[in-house]
């Protein structure tokens, strides 16, 4: 079972993967973005984790509540709507147990992911995040590593589509060849929940879900 | 005897300036006659250019008089925020993201706003605009 401890490792895990990459993300949205999806993130990250050290969040639930509503009001762009619809829907389809177990985690995380399909009224194949997401959440079924590796194969299958949501759609054929940002950053979230479960298994092989 | 309830109108840009400018354009081709509060929720906190859901949500506050909330959005980010906020009841109750051209959407809601008009005859009007073709 996981407790909110272990969610909160997830997001201070997913904050230093956007502080060691925050330059990579930049540079990936510089050609087809408006360069900042690096220092977005940053930022709100920079800010969840202010928040959950500040605030009393006690679950699963209200650590991935308090997580996405600090990104939709600190980020500025796309990004943070989206990423902080992710977490609070997860959050909020997990309620308010003190431990929720990985078949949970996996269902949260699926309605999570729909109601960012819904918001951005994207699809996969639009080189949007939801490339790494949608395959990242199919594959946690299996595991979460497994499901880390879907996500970041996802986001590398993003390099020849062409953009048909956001800025980078204004390009057209121009968007072609490069990876999508937003892929990017989702699977490095879904790699950072990989390692949380990995080092959380490592310390309690009994208390893997 | 208190103020009639009246639709308030909420701008939401990538830019301050922008939004501020809308504001004011709207703001003046409705003058005549009172005018609804009309706010602008332009860039982000620290002055550049992006949403800030703060700013949308003291812009919504500051406007609302009871008969609802109009607001406009841009681009990208600024929609997106919007429609977050909305998603999680954020918002005063009544609050509307209409589906309108930026600048021609604001003059027409605010208008129609000014007019005394309710949020249903006030996002028509501002749905109205993108029916207007310029070639």
């Amino acid at each position: 079972m996981r407790d909110a401890e272990f969610f909160r490792r997830w997001m201070t895990a997913a904050g230093a993967a956007v502080e060691r990459e925050a330059d990579r993300l930049t540079e990936l949205d510089s050609p087809i973005g408006d360069a900042d999806h690096g220092s977005n993130l940053l930022r709100g990250f920079t800010a969840v984790r202010a928040a959950l050290e500040a605030g009393p969040a006690a679950t699963p639930g209200a650590v991935l509540q308090l997580a996405g509503r600090t990104l939709i009001s600190t980020v500025g762009g796309a990004s943070g709507p989206l990423y902080g619809t992710l977490l609070r829907r997860t959050g909020k389809d997990l309620g308010e147990a003190a431990e929720v177990s990985d078949e949970e985690v996996r269902k949260a995380l699926y309605a999570g992911v729909g109601a960012v399909a819904q918001l951005g009224g994207a699809a996969p194949g639009d080189k949007t995040m939801l490339d790494a997401l949608v395959p990242g959440v199919a594959a946690l079924s299996a595991s979460y590593r497994v499901a880390a590796d879907a996500a970041e194969g996802g986001a590398r299958a993003t390099v020849p589509m062409l953009a048909r949501k956001g800025r980078a759609s204004y390009l057209g054929e121009r968007s072609i060849g490069h990876q999508d940002p937003g892929a990017t950053s989702s699977a490095l979230l879904l790699a950072a929940l990989a390692d949380t479960a990995d080092a959380a298994d490592a310390a309690d092989p009994a208390g893997s879900a | 005897m208190s103020a009639p309830a009246v639709v308030g109108i909420v701008l939401v840009s990538h830019s301050a300036v922008v939004a501020e400018s809308v504001a004011d354009l709207a703001r003046g081709l409705a003058a005549g006659g009172p005018v609804v509060p009309v706010a602008a929720a332009g860039g982000t906190a620290d002055g550049g250019l992006g949403t800030s859901a703060e700013r949308v949500l003291a812009a919504a506050r500051e406007v609302d008089r009871g008969a609802g909330v109009a607001l406009l959005a841009d681009l990208g980010s600024s929609v997106l925020t919007v429609k977050a906020l909305l998603v999680e009841d954020e918002l005063p109750p009544g609050a509307r993201l209409l589906d309108a051209p930026f600048l021609e959407g604001a003059v027409a809601a605010v208008v129609a706003a000014s007019a005394g008009a309710p949020l249903d005859a006030v996002a028509a009007a501002a749905e109205e605009a993108y029916t207007y073709r310029k070639a």
